[in-house]
């Protein structure tokens, strides 16, 4: 297939195309017959919510058609956007200052270099090991001890979620199986596409059928009937998508499953971590969505196990 | 070419400090206005410049002491030719030396452009807005028709607290008050204590 478009991409393509124009559809139905206040705003944010997606999936199409590159770019984008939210939400001091700017300036870069160099060896250990232990060092000369312990962290926990855990996403480029050289990229793909259509479909069915409540004090939109219609359908997804992927059916559904259970376990920490800090959203930067975070929550907890269980059972 | 760095400066401050901007009124600052904001950065100027359209932007000078900007070629390139900034001694010069750099401002106004100016006269260390001092009571008598615009700047002294050299990118918010005008024959400590309870409104909401 050197050289040439790949088949299953294109067919990939199309279909998100298909979703995308459907969703735009029924959202303009949607908003020409509701009437009334409380869901009109509903509409609106829906509304907005699709047309972004537009804007996200041509980001993201554009960012893996430039091969690998491209997609190490975005993703070290957005682990700069996420960690600027989170970092704002924190508690952080003067005295973090000089160890967020290695965090920032020095650490995320390298994190990155190393998935574009294919060095999976210190890629795996770099955050976890080294930088784990740089971090309190740098705060500890700094000399602010008060709230040490909470500061330092925090601090390790968003370069855990942030950018070490959304650096998985494009390290799966980095995977091979035998001949197919996009493999990678539609992992990439499956990835990216079960893990946000369990949360577009978690919101759906519980915006429709939505009633028992699995953390109120957590949040107030994650129901049972969203999480289990959600998870089934993110799985049914995943599953009809096994032909993009090295798996066989079943394997695509187990895949999956993990995918949707971690992301929801993505998307109920943030959210405890949100409702912890007194806000609704991580920042405003994609419209009707919130922040950066707020979209890739589920998609921090999903890539880094679905990344190691894919290399240990299937990579060549 | 200044105008190309004035662009990619803005483009950077923005990156560095993610400004949400709140407008209390709708969007106020449209014409000629004074912006007076808490000073707690270095990055203060640079944001509220930066959130700016381009074609206030171009209009808009900072007012900044000139012992730092003209400290380094560099900054004095920053100061002059991208950010237009108006010069101004600090304190401990004589009156006459205060008036003719008071002169400096009001030109600049009758030339149309809008300022940017930070009551406070110096950075305060954490979130408390200190006293205002009398600059901006003597614009608001010079020039009445001049709307002045109080600016509340949120978590920039985090991004970049006082003696650090680089941002820590973070969000900020930019909260524009409604604009304020001295009232006939009011006293300058209650005009300026008026000018700093707007700001402070601006926080707190």
């Amino acid at each position: 297939m050197i050289g040439s478009v790949d088949q299953e991409l294109l067919w990939l393509a199309a279909g998100v195309l298909a979703v995308l124009v459907g969703a735009s559809v029924v959202g303009a139905i949607l908003a020409r017959h509701v009437t009334s206040d409380a869901p009109r705003a509903t509409v609106t944010n829906l509304n907005d919510r699709i047309r972004a997606w537009w804007v996200m999936c041509a980001v993201f199409a554009i960012a893996l058609l430039t091969r690998g590159i491209g997609s190490v770019l975005l993703f070290a984008l957005i682990s700069f956007l996420a960690l600027r939210e989170f970092i704002t939400l924190t508690p952080t001091r003067h005295g973090d200052h000089r160890a967020l700017l290695w965090v920032f300036f020095v650490v995320m870069p390298i994190q990155y270099w190393l998935v574009w160099s294919d060095w999976y060896g210190l890629f795996a250990i770099f955050i976890p090991v080294f930088v784990f232990l740089l971090v309190p060092t740098r705060n500890a000369i700094a000399g602010e001890t008060e709230h040490f312990l909470e500061r330092t962290a925090t601090i390790q926990w968003a370069l855990m979620i942030c950018v070490y855990c959304v650096s998985y996403a494009p390290a799966l480029l980095t995977l091979e199986f035998g001949s197919d050289e996009n493999e990678g990229t539609k992992l990439l793909l499956f990835l990216v596409i079960v893990v946000q259509s369990s949360d577009v479909a978690q919101y759906i069915w519980g915006k429709l059928f939505g009633r028992r409540q699995i953390a109120p004090t957590v949040s107030r939109n994650k129901t049972w009937e969203g999480f289990v219609g959600g998870v089934l359908t993110a799985i049914l997804l995943g599953t009809a998508l096994w032909w993009i992927t090295p798996f066989t059916p079943w394997q695509a559904a187990l895949m999956s499953t993990v995918i949707a259970l971690m992301g929801f376990g993505g998307g109920l920490t943030m959210s405890a971590i949100k409702r912890d800090r007194g806000v609704k959203d991580f920042g405003a930067l994609i419209a009707g969505h919130g922040g950066v975070l707020d979209r890739i929550d589920s998609l921090c907890f999903a890539a880094p196990v679905f990344f190691h269980l894919t290399r240990y059972f299937f990579a060549a | 070419m200044t105008g190309f760095i004035a662009l990619c400066v803005a483009a950077l401050a923005r990156l560095a400090s993610g400004p949400s901007v709140r407008c209390v009124e709708d969007r106020p600052c449209r014409g000629q206005c004074i912006y007076f904001a808490n000073h707690s950065s270095h990055l203060d100027f640079v944001v509220l410049w930066a959130v700016l359209s381009k074609d206030l932007r171009a209009r808009t000078r900072p007012v900044a002491a000139r012992d730092y900007w003209e400290s380094s070629r560099l900054r004095q390139y920053m100061a002059t030719r991208v950010f237009r900034a108006v010069l101004v001694d600090r304190e401990g010069s004589s009156l006459a030396q205060l008036r003719a750099q008071m002169d400096h401002l009001t030109a600049a106004l009758d030339a149309g452009d809008s300022l940017i100016l930070f009551p406070e006269g110096t950075r305060g260390s954490d979130e408390a807005i200190g006293p205002f001092k009398s600059g901006l009571d003597y614009l608001a008598r010079q020039q009445p028709d001049v709307d002045l615009i109080p600016v509340y700047l949120d978590n920039l002294h985090r991004i970049m607290p006082k003696g650090e050299f680089l941002p820590v990118p973070q969000l900020s918010c930019i909260s524009f008050g409604a604009p304020l005008r001295r009232l006939e024959g009011e006293p300058k400590a209650a005009f300026l204590a008026r000018a700093r309870e707007a700001v402070e409104r601006l926080k707190s909401s």
